[in-house]
């Protein structure tokens, strides 16, 4: 019996869920209908279904971060570029005659998806090709890019008035709402390609010792080229879920900040920012987790106020659980074998000698 | 009749052995041919007015980047600065607005973000979490706390502070803001402590390899936690600066000034790795972005986004050449 508490307790996924659980049963405290969920106008209608439905797109950035974190680098551009995805998309519909024609909406889906890629594809040559560390490689696009998207949106608020478009955002299918089905198939997607082909294993390979995979064989310039992408084309697609939420784009402030967040996300969700292991189904619940805190924030009355507070201490307390320094020290355990005091710096250091 | 090559050996090894001031020197290179370009082009420009207007104008962001060239030199980061600077604009405004007196208001606007750094530092280095994620708690704590205190704009309308709004410090005809000289003042006492004292020696060490440091018998825990203390304590000065040039207290102020801060510090020259860099350089890259600012300012057809383009531009120019020079030296 012990033992199978000790898994329980043991088990990644354990600390984030158990806080999720905890939050939404104290959200149950204040508002005793929070956990409520009907049906109405054919549509599934709730605070649950709120969440998913405006955590979708934070999911779906933060899936890109974990392969990305995975191969021990980092995205700092996924805000910009979902700022990015939304401007070009709703540029090119403005641009239409026929805005509510779903060919129009496609190529406007197609186009946005593209250009992400491409700026991807940017992303990975810096870190792969040229070997510059993620975190600069990534700033450089984090602050150019939100002033590409302003570039593209003029610097204004651009309104579309798409039906078609209005469906990726704020549609339903099957009672469902769009965006949540859109991202639970991509993020199962990701799990099938990772954990039921190699693909997985090679992707923390590399984030485990590059050159090492690679000189076991592995690709490991492709594998982080395509990481890139995929977080840049994730970012994209969260980008058109918020925009076309709201009928516009706005260069300014779609996505701002975003990159935080899903990097919280992250590594609340127990991937660690070194690299070489990643979880997604972790990342998922630490998504949820910071909506549902945002959510939660509206519910219970807390004042908007304090939202930042309130995630700067939840962050803090997720981080210091996690931490073995932390649980070392406070409840006084043995720590398991000793860590050495191996930093990214230090691992990047070999790459790049100052 | 001699080679070229034998002719040109000479130079090249004088190059080559003082290869870490490349990015610096091309950085100076770049901040006078930008200057000069501007000058060229419109006669007002080469009034050397504009040239002090940048430093009026940034006196804040060079102390903020000041701090941050300690964090990076040690080859962590600080993501919190943007907000400690705002934090200080709303404490002091909002002291001030109860009637404290500024000499009271002053020392503890600065304690509270240098024990904010503290705070930061002592858990980076005890608990073994990441620079990156300790400060963007931090982050999101010190603007939690400005939105606490108030979600409007409080005016500073106290006789210290407007007086420092005001006066202006002048020299041969040509004018600068008290903040100036205060941001002066710490650029010196920054380079005096990094190049002149034990701790400075020690954040290079760090900076160098944290591992080798520990086994030198180095003082590593002091050291880390002190550098993220000065940082605290320079975003807090440069609150104060930005509140004397603002003059009230707003949670949105300084909205991304963290990454204005890291790119001065890249752009001047220091590595993100950390281990090499000069205060100097950050000295040139606040000019550098300031410059770019102003240049777009003159030319008037050119909107304000082109700033961010041009800068994202400038940090890939810059971080391609320290490849380049670190590449080399191999």
């Amino acid at each position: 019996m012990s033992t199978t508490v000790n898994t329980i307790i043991k088990h990644r996924i354990f600390w984030p869920a158990a806080i999720l659980v905890l939050l939404l049963l104290g959200n149950v405290i204040f508002t005793p209908n929070f956990l409520h969920v009907e049906m109405r106008d054919g549509h599934l209608f709730g605070s649950l279904i709120n969440i998913l439905r405006l955590g979708a797109p934070l999911a779906l950035v933060a899936l890109g971060m974990t392969l990305v974190i995975a191969t021990g680098g980092i995205d700092l551009s996924v805000g910009a570029v979902v700022a990015i995805g939304g401007a070009v998309a709703c540029w090119w519909i403005v641009n239409q005659s026929d805005q509510n024609g779903v060919g129009t909406v496609l190529v406007a889906v197609a186009l946005a998806l593209g250009v992400a890629a491409l700026f991807g594809l940017w992303n990975g040559f810096l870190v792969a090709t040229i070997g510059i560390q993620p975190i600069i490689a990534t700033l450089i696009l984090m602050v150019a890019g939100r002033g590409v998207a302003q570039l593209i949106t003029e610097g204004q608020i651009i309104t579309v008035n798409s039906a078609p478009y209005k469906v990726i955002g704020g549609g339903y299918w099957l009672t469902v709402p769009a965006s949540v089905v859109i991202a639970a198939v991509i993020i199962v997607a990701a799990i099938l390609l990772t954990r039921r082909t190699a693909l997985g294993m090679l992707v923390e390979a590399v984030g485990g010792n590059a050159e090492a995979s690679r000189l076991a064989g592995v690709r490991s310039r492709r594998i982080k080229l395509m990481v890139y992408v995929v977080s840049a084309v994730c970012a994209a697609v969260a980008g058109l879920m918020i925009s076309s939420n709201v009928s516009s784009a706005d260069g300014n402030n779609a996505g701002l900040w975003m990159e935080l967040d899903a990097i919280l996300a992250v590594v609340i969700g127990g991937t660690s920012l070194m690299g070489g292991r990643f979880f997604i189904t972790g990342t998922v619940v630490g998504a949820l987790l910071i909506q549902t805190l945002t959510t939660t924030v509206h519910t219970a009355g807390i004042t908007p106020e304090t939202t930042l507070l309130f995630k700067a201490v939840v962050v803090t307390a997720v981080c210091l659980i996690q931490s073995p320094a932390f649980r070392a020290r406070v409840f006084g355990r043995r720590r398991p074998p000793p860590p050495v005091p191996r930093s990214t710096r230090e691992r990047q250091k070999v790459e790049v000698p100052a | 009749m001699t080679p070229p090559g034998i002719l040109l050996e000479k130079p090249l090894r004088y190059v080559r052995q003082r290869q870490q001031y490349v990015p610096l020197l091309a950085t100076l290179a770049l901040f006078i041919g930008m200057y000069g370009a501007g000058a060229a082009q419109y006669p007002a420009f080469g009034n050397p007015q504009v040239m002090l207007n940048i430093f009026v104008d940034n006196a804040f962001l060079l102390v903020v980047a000041v701090g941050m060239t300690f964090v990076i030199l040690t080859g962590g980061i600080d993501l919190s600065v943007g907000a400690v600077v705002a934090l200080t604009t709303m404490v002091s405004a909002s002291l001030l607005a109860e009637g404290w007196p500024a000499y009271l208001v002053l020392p503890v606007a600065l304690g509270i973000g240098a024990l904010l750094g503290m705070g930061m530092g002592c858990v980076i280095h005890y608990f073994e979490i990441q620079p990156f994620i300790v400060t963007l708690a931090g982050m999101f704590f010190a603007r939690g706390l400005c939105y606490i205190i108030s979600t409007d704009s409080i005016p500073i309308r106290d006789g210290f502070w407007t007086l420092m709004a005001q006066s202006k410090i002048s020299f041969a005809g040509y004018r600068v803001s008290p903040s100036v000289v205060v941001a002066l003042v710490v650029v010196l006492i920054a380079g005096y402590v990094l190049h002149y004292t034990r701790l400075g020696r020690n954040v290079y060490a760090i900076g160098g390899n944290q591992r080798s440091a520990l086994l030198m018998g180095l003082p590593v825990a002091q050291t880390k936690i002190a550098v993220y203390t000065i940082s605290g304590l320079c975003s807090a000065l440069g609150g104060v600066l930005l509140s004397f040039y603002m003059l009230s207290g707003y949670s949105l102020h300084a909205v991304g000034m963290e990454l204005d801060a890291i790119a001065a510090v890249v752009i001047g020259g220091t590595l993100l790795t950390g281990g090499a860099g000069y205060v100097f350089g950050t000295v040139v890259g606040v000019s550098v972005l300031g410059l770019i600012q102003t240049l777009i300012s003159f030319d008037g057809r050119l909107s304000s986004w082109w700033t961010k383009i041009f800068i994202g531009g400038l940090l890939f120019v810059f971080i391609l050449l320290q490849r380049v020079v670190s590449k080399s030296k191999r």
